[in-house]
């Protein structure tokens, strides 16, 4: 922070489909720097002083939600733990995740896209005995290994940033996308959810799916948690190759 | 009038409202989970450390049981909580936390053999058993005799919460997002459902079910500085209060969290310190021994973050621009302990404070982190006194944490309680209609157009956001770890001005739909009042319990005030709450009051203690031969749902 008092720059994208007449464009804010300043506290700072229609979505401001994944300077990221001290020129430039139904200015649903990929993937443990379960019992013991391995592939937040830096999806619309194959390495790595490869191969066995990732891995680039995109495509798809 | 109907309407999609809704679905009732935002975005989410069941698997959680976890929580209360629910808490959580694992929770698990670990300081090896390779495993936490906090690495709430959606999910649970509770609709003490504004278009529709849930976390953010995440600003508890029907217990007991990182607030877990992590002063001495000389850094955490505002008051705090602050030093449990095992904890120091917590000290200090108070329920999950309105999780006042929670029972609680309460959710609906006039319906949604078309029309008035920043200055400055009469009473004065002044706000952006203003219009008057239960709740509280350390009472006063408050808020024209107590009944105590363990023990006792003692003694005496149930049984009958009646099995122990 070499300069505590210096002015950023914002420009932001404004556009707020539920006002009559309302155009897209991009509106510049000026906000004083303070010291460990994020975007989350700048934006919260222009909402509060200068423009209270200003849409944006944060949750836990930690990192940890996954709400407020916004292209900034070009790329996709967690806004909420982007320090404003990262860009020299002070100059920032805000627009939604493309890919992404647009609610307002820097809102985009991506609760919508979510859910249904999670309901596509079948996003839970597949096991028919589970609910048979006596609970009083030890639970089923597992491999402490592959428990910490599902653990780092779970570590997703569903932020989507990962679509917005895919460049298949802006091709594909209904292309699964990273966040989708994340998902299913997840299940497929856990020994309690009893599908099979075949069953795997119905999910994403076809251009929509693992095989029309042109291996751009703008994910991989981009994932705010660091996920391990690019092994776990390459692990699905010979998976998925191998199913006769 | 737009109106849905369904069973049941659960008011928040975290870990404790999704899980009503699964047990609701379970037993064939629909639900409609209303959240304010994509239901895995939740709070829960942010629970780092663990969830509490005695589960007993690795080696130092060997011979813990629910009875040594519900002494550990009614300690913890300081004998604040209702035991029976405790008793029923405790029973369950270990059910909780094996079914979560077949939902597929990657719980971390036990490894056979030798592990180092750090206690006190010093690297210690410790031997696994064998026979308990791949159950789960738990770590140290404070407050708590066993190690029973397991956990996910540092991602615990993450998991169950990703764990818990996709089951909801799986049973086609629908979620409305973006959308918010503005007012219960009740008639006659029988709740009906809710007023619900849609966030993005700003449309009213009345939600109409048998139960209405309120699950929508605690009111953190009614301080300036908190651990919690933006929404959760008590929005359940604060509709309930404006019924004027259904109280909130315990407002004033808000827990101080010892070590969020300074200046934004951020949690680290108590993991760091469970895991061996010490706090440390401006000379890098290691403190806490000296005043806790017994549990240390983990000491319950109403006494860690006290003791770390006394040793600053000394002058001992590292001076910042931010203010003073303390360390936590996690140096010594070494790159391959914090990169597996505090990952979250490694990447928030990384990006908010541009430290390496492997090799440098994390500035922190105690911070607003738990509203054990809330919507005051029965052990069933139901308000007292508003029929068919329910509430679990944090937004609640269930009451198993009295004064001060463990850490590790708030993501325990959330889906203990979700099955708990849910099952009374589901025999509610199976033993009541639905009855409601569309007049009542349409009496409710009007009020609320009414408000909001006021605040669209007033010209002039007072700005939202800066009501809200005085309020969270006032309880920083005058409601905070330390409390006194004086201050209080000037809160409780300054408050009831800025409710006052909050009935005139009005709006630069006037337009009904997706509007952040007009969010902030509708939210802080409603904050105002819960800030105000808190205060005045504290300030008529004359004795110090818990997190509740009032300076001018320093003891803990059975005596006087072995009881709940209830704050109701009867007349919305009305500057205060009413509040009322309701007793403790000491003579029904499966644990009565006694010492914690912490510092001086000035309590003032309760004249019945003494009595149940003895007639505890006595029921010892007369059952030799009762086991450790029957012996619980005897001393608490509380009634637990069937479902959760049996036994939990233990490594080497069976279901003794």
């Amino acid at each position: 922070m070499s300069d505590e008092n210096r002015t950023l720059r914002f420009q932001i994208f404004r556009y707020n489909p539920q006002k009559k007449g309302d155009k897209p464009r991009m509106v510049t804010y000026e906000v004083t720097e303070a010291p460990g300043m994020t975007i989350f506290i700048a934006l919260n700072d222009i909402r509060e002083h200068q423009d209270p229609s200003l849409q944006f979505d944060f949750i836990c401001r930690a990192g940890i939600c996954g709400s407020c994944g916004m292209v900034i300077n070009g790329a996709p990221d967690l806004a909420c733990r982007t320090l404003t001290a990262k860009f020299e020129d002070g100059q920032i430039t805000l627009l939604p995740l493309p890919g992404f139904e647009l609610i307002g200015d820097l809102s985009v649903n991506t609760g919508k896209f979510m859910r249904a990929m999670s309901e596509r993937v079948e996003s839970w443990i597949h096991d028919v005995e589970a609910d048979d379960v006596n609970y009083d019992k030890l639970e089923e013991r597992m491999d402490p290994d592959i428990m910490d391995e599902v653990y780092e592939l779970d570590r997703c937040v569903e932020c989507g940033c990962c679509i917005s830096a895919c460049a298949t999806k802006r091709m594909r619309p209904d292309f699964l996308s990273a966040v989708g194959f994340m998902r299913l390495a997840r299940f497929h790595l856990d020994p309690r959810d009893k599908r099979t490869d075949e069953d795997y191969y119905e999910i994403i066995g076809d251009d929509d799916g693992v095989f029309g990732c042109m291996t751009l891995l703008g994910c991989e680039d981009y994932c705010p948690k660091d996920l391990p995109h690019q092994t776990q495509i390459a692990f699905l798809r010979r998976k998925m190759a191998m199913v006769k | 009038m737009n109106i849905i109907y369904t069973d049941n309407l659960i008011i928040g999609g975290g870990l404790a409202g999704l899980r009503v809704a699964i047990a609701a679905k379970q037993r064939g009732y629909d639900s409609i989970v209303l959240s304010l935002m994509p239901a895995k975005r939740s709070h829960s989410a942010a629970a780092q450390g663990g969830m509490q069941a005695s589960l007993g698997a690795c080696i130092k959680g060997d011979g813990d049981d629910e009875d040594v976890h519900f002494a550990d929580t009614v300690k913890g209360s300081d004998w604040g909580c209702d035991q029976d629910v405790a008793r029923m808490f405790v029973n369950t959580s270990p059910k909780a936390i094996r079914q979560l694992s077949a939902w597929g929770v990657p719980w971390s698990r036990v490894r056979g053999g030798d592990r180092d670990v750090i206690i006190n300081g010093k690297k210690v090896t410790i031997t696994e058993k064998h026979e308990a390779q791949g159950l789960i495993t738990a770590r140290d936490f404070g407050g708590t005799k066993k190690w029973r906090t397991c956990y996910t690495s540092d991602g615990t709430g993450h998991t169950m919460l990703y764990a818990m959606d996709n089951k909801a999910i799986e049973l086609s649970i629908p979620v409305h997002e973006r959308k918010e509770a503005i007012a219960l609709i009740h008639e006659d003490g029988v709740c009906h459902g809710a007023v619900v504004r849609d966030l993005v278009t700003g449309e009213l529709s009345a939600y109409i079910s048998k139960t209405t849930t309120i699950a929508t976390g605690g009111y953190g953010r009614i301080y300036s500085v908190s651990t919690n995440a933006i929404i959760c600003e008590g929005m359940g508890a604060a509709i309930a209060l404006e019924t004027g029907v259904a109280p909130l217990g315990n407002m004033e007991a808000v827990q101080f969290h010892p070590t969020a990182i300074v200046p934004v607030g951020i949690l680290t877990t108590e993991g760091c310190r469970g895991d061996g992590g010490l706090l440390l002063d401006k000379d890098g001495y290691r403190f806490m021994p000296d005043y806790e000389p017994d549990k240390k850094e983990l000491a319950s955490r109403d006494v860690v973050s006290r003791r770390m505002t006394e040793h600053m008051r000394k002058g001992k705090g590292v001076p910042s621009r931010y203010g003073d602050h303390l360390w936590l030093d996690i140096t010594l449990l070494g790159r391959q302990h914090i990169e597996k095992n505090l990952r979250e904890v490694k990447e928030i120091c990384e990006y908010f404070l541009g430290i390496d917590p492997v090799k440098e000290y994390i500035p922190v200090r105690p911070t607003q982190h738990y509203s054990m108070g809330g919507v005051r329920t029965k052990a069933t999950g139901e308000s007292p006194t508003l029929k068919g309105l329910f509430s679990c999780g944090e937004a609640a006042c269930w009451d198993m944490h009295g004064f001060n929670r463990l850490g590790g029972n708030s993501v325990a609680e959330t889906v203990v309680a979700g099955m708990i309460v849910g099952e009374f959710v589901a025999d509610y609906c199976q033993d009541n209609d639905l009855k409601v006039s569309t007049s009542t319906i349409q009496h409710f949604v009007k009020k609320q157009e009414d408000k909001i078309g006021d605040i669209l029309t007033r010209d002039y008035g007072e700005n939202p956001f800066q009501l809200k920043a005085e309020m969270q200055k006032i309880m920083m400055d005058k409601v905070g770890i330390f409390r006194n009469g004086p201050d209080l009473e000037q809160a409780v004065e300054e408050l009831k001005v800025l409710n006052q002044r909050a009935k005139k706000v009005a709006l630069r952006n006037k337009i009904s739909s997706s509007n952040p203003e007009l969010v902030e219009a509708l939210r802080v008057p409603k904050m105002i009042k819960l800030a105000q239960c808190v205060a005045y709740g504290a300030m008529l509280r004359t004795e110090s319990r818990g997190a509740h350390a009032r300076e001018d009472h320093p003891e803990r006063n059975d005596r006087d005030w072995l009881k709940r408050t209830l704050a109701t808020w009867k007349d919305d024209g009305s500057n205060l709450p009413e509040i009322a107590y309701e007793d403790l009944d000491v003579m029904k105590m499966e644990m009565p009051p006694g010492s914690r363990g912490y510092g001086v023990d000035n309590t003032v006792h309760h004249p019945d203690t003494e009595k149940r003692v003895a007639q505890i003694e006595k029921i010892k005496a007369d059952n030799p031969a009762a086991d450790r149930h029957e012996l619980s049984q005897l001393l608490n009958s509380t009634q637990i749902p069937e479902k959760f009646k049996g036994k939990n099995e233990r490594i080497g122990r069976g279901y003794k």
